[in-house]
Formats: structure tokens, sequence, C-alpha cells
């Protein structure tokens, strides 16, 4: 049976306190990691479960999670890790920092199956550090749970041992990237690592190390209690699970939403109450700034899983909605979009560092009626020599949304250039 | 990126680290150094600055930035590199408060523009500039991940969401 909403990280959303540990109990919380203490379940079992439940990694890259948890070298000796990424920085994006308000315990939870399957006795949780409210809520969980013995050593007499922090971050959204993040923890600058080796050979202090974003790691519980038959069945083949979609921007009431992945986009739009307004809807970004845009009569026709949203011509990503209204510029987004990845380019890769300047240079000239004609060939030039040569993949980040807007939206361009800086879609 | 991954500690540090920073201070900081590997202490450089900061009014100094490299046995210039890093490190002086407006796509969609607009206006700050009276310093900041209820403003470490301008008033009015 597929169950409506709020069934997997948000199914503690609807009791009074839903951060304690009570609360959590109260729905079967910390039951499955008991079961595995007391059984010693095999971790290849469970890493089966998981790769039968198809849950595909919710941080942006949609790699699935079973596969990734076999990639560690599970009985080699010496430390391993298991790192959790509530960085969330990309933009649109807002539903980890719920998962560690409302639901905090879960994750905790599946940070210790991560540890138990992957031969991790240690896990980091990185937060970013304008998350006051999220950390203290975390932390205060992490308490509870080393109080009640969940965690710990040698935890209910198992002989397994499970330690877990907090790492905080300090403003940086490159530090969402895995192994720029793994730099942060290990006191640097966070520039990402030139991949391969990949963290499950050499991670976290050099160490073999699995990441996870937050969603991921809070959906394994729920998995393991109800079956990866079951998880597989709220969405679609090869997009197993319910998945949180942050709709945001121009809709009446903008919220997350835990919902099966393959619903219909415009049943998620109704049930943000539709477009801000009564108005018509012009373009969806639908997986985080990141992603290529796409129409919006292109978007009424599609549903919200990986796969339909690729040959929608964009991708899942972190499941940011985010909706643009009728008389939007998309000049203006864009310029927005260009001026966020020059600022948080990390300024190791040269055509990323001086790429993105160029792009939001050209687009603020544009905007301020500086417009050239050769401008948006320009544009879609620098945009096409970023892509694929950087270390991390904020190249791409920038580059595909430049793409998809010129693509889609060329005319408001070009009217902008030849109108000295009039928007076209303000002025209709 | 070469493959090393060995921290980058000092042989000697340059001073003593008793007296440094306060009892309380240090404290806090070996509770964060206590989570990482022995050899790793450098680990708690971003904890550490966090406190400083906090501790001196909201910046760091450069010798503030020295004290916290002996403490951690690490090379002055690889604090450095992490306080000019991220952007939550101050390195000149701020006001009594820190206020970020978010103008991330989300919240530009939901008006973010206005706020930002208006705070230029009434308080006669630009992105980054403190207010003449020392009352707040303001900035302009990305995705503060609370998209859903945009526009969305930090204050100091506190979230307020839905934001018009003149509840960004009232909250800047309340301010000390
Ligand atoms: C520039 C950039 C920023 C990223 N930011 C985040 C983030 O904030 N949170 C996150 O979980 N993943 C982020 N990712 C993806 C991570 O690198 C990584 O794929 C993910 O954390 C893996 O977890 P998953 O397999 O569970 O999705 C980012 C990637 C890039 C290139
Ligand atoms: S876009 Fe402003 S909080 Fe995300």
């Amino acid at each position: 049976m597929v169950e409506d909403q709020n069934s997997v990280c948000f199914r503690t959303l609807h009791l009074k306190e839903p951060w304690a540990l009570a609360s959590y109990r109260s729905v079967g919380g910390y039951a499955q990691w008991e079961k595995i203490l007391k059984e010693k379940t095999d971790p290849a079992k469970i890493i089966d479960e998981l790769k039968l439940s198809a849950l595909r990694g919710r941080g942006g890259a949609g790699f699935p999670t079973g596969l990734k948890w076999s990639f560690m070298p599970r009985s080699a000796p010496g430390q391993k890790y298991i790192v959790c990424n509530s960085d969330e920085g990309e933009p649109g994006t807002c539903k980890d920092r719920d998962i560690l308000r409302y639901n905090p315990h879960q994750l905790i939870e599946g940070m210790a199956i991560a540890g138990y399957c992957i031969g991790a006795t240690v896990g980091y949780n990185y937060i970013r550090g304008e998350f006051y409210e999220p950390i203290d809520r975390f932390e205060a969980a992490l308490k509870e749970a080393y109080e009640a013995g969940l965690i710990g050593k040698d935890i209910q007499g198992s002989g397994v041992d499970f330690d877990l922090y907090t790492h905080c971050g300090a403003g940086a959204y490159i530090c969402g990237e895995e192994t720029a993040l793994l730099e942060s923890i290990e006191g640097k600058k966070g520039q990402p690592r030139f991949k391969p080796p990949f963290p499950a050979q050499f991670g976290l202090y050099g160490r073999p190390t699995t990441i996870n974003n937050t969603e991921s790691l809070a959906s394994v519980p729920v998995i393991l209690e109800k079956g990866g038959q079951w998880f597989l069945e709220q969405g679609r083949p090869n997009n197993g699970g319910p998945k949180l979609f942050s709709v945001t921007g121009h809709v009446e009431r903008p919220d997350n939403f835990e919902v099966p992945l393959g619903t219909p986009f415009k049943d998620l739009l109704a049930m943000a109450g539709g477009v801000k307004g009564g108005k018509r809807l012009k373009a969806v970004i639908p997986g985080g700034s990141s992603v290529p845009v796409v129409p919006g009569d292109l978007m009424l026709q599609t549903d919200m899983d990986y796969d339909s949203i690729a040959k929608a011509g964009s991708m899942l990503g972190s499941g940011a909605v985010i909706v643009i209204a009728e008389g939007t510029c998309m000049v203006k987004v864009l310029a927005n979009l260009a001026h966020f990845y020059a600022h948080e380019s990390c300024g190791q890769c040269t055509p990323c560092r001086e790429g993105t300047g160029w792009l939001a240079r050209v687009l603020h000239r544009i905007l301020n009626g500086q417009g050239r004609p050769q401008d948006i060939d320009l544009l879609d030039g620098v945009a096409g020599r970023i892509g694929g040569r950087t270390i991390c993949a904020l190249g791409d980040a920038a580059a595909m949304p430049v793409q998809s807007f010129l693509q889609h939206y060329r005319h408001e361009f070009e009217y902008m250039v030849e109108h000295g800086g009039r928007s076209l879609a303000e002025a209709a | 990126m070469s493959l090393r991954s060995a921290p980058l500690a000092v042989e000697a540090p340059e001073r003593a680290r008793d007296g440094l920073f306060t009892p309380e201070i240090r404290a806090q900081i070996d509770a964060h150094v206590a989570k990482y590997p022995p050899e790793w202490k450098q680990s708690a450089v971003m904890p550490a600055l966090t406190l400083v900061q906090e501790w001196n009014g909201g910046w760091l100094t450069r010798e503030l930035m020295d004290d916290v490299a002996a403490y951690l046995d690490m090379p002055p210039v690889a604090v450095y590199e992490v306080a000019t890093f991220y952007g939550m490190y101050d390195l000149e002086p701020v006001g009594r408060h820190k206020i970020g407006v978010c103008n991330s796509v989300s919240c530009l969609l939901c008006g973010s523009e206005d706020l930002i607009h208006h705070v230029e206006r009434k308080y006669g700050v630009r992105p980054g500039e403190t207010t003449a009276d020392g009352r707040f310093t303001f900035k302009e900041v990305e995705c503060l991940g609370a998209c859903r209820h945009a526009p969305a403003v930090l204050v100091g470490k506190t979230y307020h969401e839905c934001l018009t301008p003149e509840a960004l008033d009232k909250l800047i009015e309340e301010l000390d």
C-alpha cells in the first residue's frame, strides 16, 4: 500500500515535541537498531535490503545508497568513518533542517546502522553553522541517545561501539561537496579533492569513509522496519520511496512535502496551493538551483522522480522545487543564480573561479542596460567551457542554469540587450 | 590535490597555552578536540574560531587567530586560511548585532530585495557595512535553508522567516 504523506523522515511530525526520544520511541524508533545489536544481523543482509529498496542518495546526485555502502572495505583493519552531510546549502533546499529539528533521533539511528554496516565505529554529522536551532536539537538528541545507552561503547552489551559527534560548518556552500566537507572536518579550507581515490578508499583522515545526506540516512530505519520491498513500492522502479520536496518560490503555501517519488508535478503544485495569485506557471527549477530550468508547460506533464525529470531535461537533485510565475524576469533570476556560484566557488579550479565571475559580471551588465549583442553567445561559451572541466560539480552547477535559461528564454536576454536593460517579462 | 592527509602540526608551540582566552573557552575548545583523533587537534580549528570570535564581540583579530594556532599546535597561516575562507568569520570590527538577509533565489522570488533596499535606505548601510551607531552589521547572505518561509533573515543566532520590511524594522528597533 502506498502511504500518502510523512511516512518516513517526517513520521514524528504529528507528535507533540516530535524531536524527543520518547516521541521517536512511540513510533517504533530505535527498534531496528536494537534488533541489529541483539541479532548481530549480517551487514550484507541490511545492504541487500537497501539495494532492494532502490533508495537513491537524497543529497543531489541520486547515487544508490546500498551500492555506496557495499564499496566500503568493511573488514579491513583500522578506523573507518560514517559522515552525514547536513550542510544543506543548495538554494531552494530546506528539508534537512526540518529533519534535524523535528526528527533528529531517526538520523542518529540511521547513522548508527550505517556505521554498523560499513564497519565504522565513529561518525560525524557536519551541520552548517547557521543552523543554530537544529544544531541544538541534534546535540540534545545525541545526549539523550548516549544517556539511554543507544550509542557509545559496547552498546547494550553487544560489543558494538558507535560514537557520534557534531561538526559545525561556518558558512561555505562548497562544504556540501563531500570531499570539501572532509577537508573541512580536517580543519582546512573546504576545497574539494580530486577523485579517484574515492572516499570509500581514502576519506576522512585518509581512512575509508562513507558520506550520505541527512535524508538518505534518516530513511534507513524505516526501510528496515517496513522492508525494502515496501519502500520500493512507495515510489517507482529504480526510484524507491517517498522523498522530501521543498516547494518554494511563487506558490500559495510553500512547504516541505514528503510524497512518493513519481507523484505528478501538478499534484505537488496543488498541495502547495498552486501558483501564487492564480498566475500562470512560467517555469520550474525542479531540483535545487544547480539543475536546468524546465518550462512550466512541460513540467505540468512531468512526474517527480529521478528518471522522469531526467527525461524532461533536468535533474531531481536535492528535491528543491522552485516555482516561477508568469511575469518573472528570467534574466534577473539567472543573474541571481550566477552571483551565488561566483560567490561560492572555492577558487581552486581556474575555469570555475574565473568563469563564474565572468558569468555574473556579464549578466549584471545586461541587467544594467550595458549588454552587448555578443554577450549572449559569450555567456553560452563561458558556461560551456566551465562544465566538465573542474574538480567538483560546482562548475557544472554554475553552467547548467545558464545553458538552460538561454535555451528556453533566449528572447528575454536578447530583448533586454536591445532595449537598454528593459525586461520583456516585466513589461508584458 | 595531493594525497597528503596529515595534520600540519608545528613541533613546538610558540606560546604557552595556559593563559590563552579564558578557562571556560579553553575547556570548550578541549571538548571539541576530544571528538577527533589525538593527532588531529586541528580539526577543532573551526569551533575554536567560532568560540573565540563570539568571546571577542563578534570578530577575530590577527592576535586571536595566532592564539588559536598556538593552542591547537597549528602554523598561524593554516588558521588564517580557515578564517578567511568561511563566511561566518569576521576579520574586521562588527556592530553589536549581525543581520544577514538571504538573497538567494527562493527569497528573491519572495521579496528579499525589498528587505535589502529598505535596510539600505532607512539605516544608511550597504551589505557588509555597520551602522554609524554600531548597532548592527548588515550582510547579504546566501541561502539559509529556510526557503519555504522566504524571505529569511538571520539576526544573531535566530532565524526570522516570512519577513516584510515592516516586520524586519520591528526586529531591528528591538535590538539594543
Ligand atoms: C557544490 C556541491 C554542493 C553540494 N551540497 C550538498 C549539500 O548541501 N548536502 C548534501 O547532502 N549533498 C550535497 N552535495 C552532494 C554531495 O557531494 C554528496 O553527493 C552527497 O552528500 C552524498 O550523499 P547521498 O548519496 O546520500 O546523496 C553537493 C555537491 C556539490 C558538488
Ligand atoms: S533561498 Fe533564502 S533561505 Fe533559501
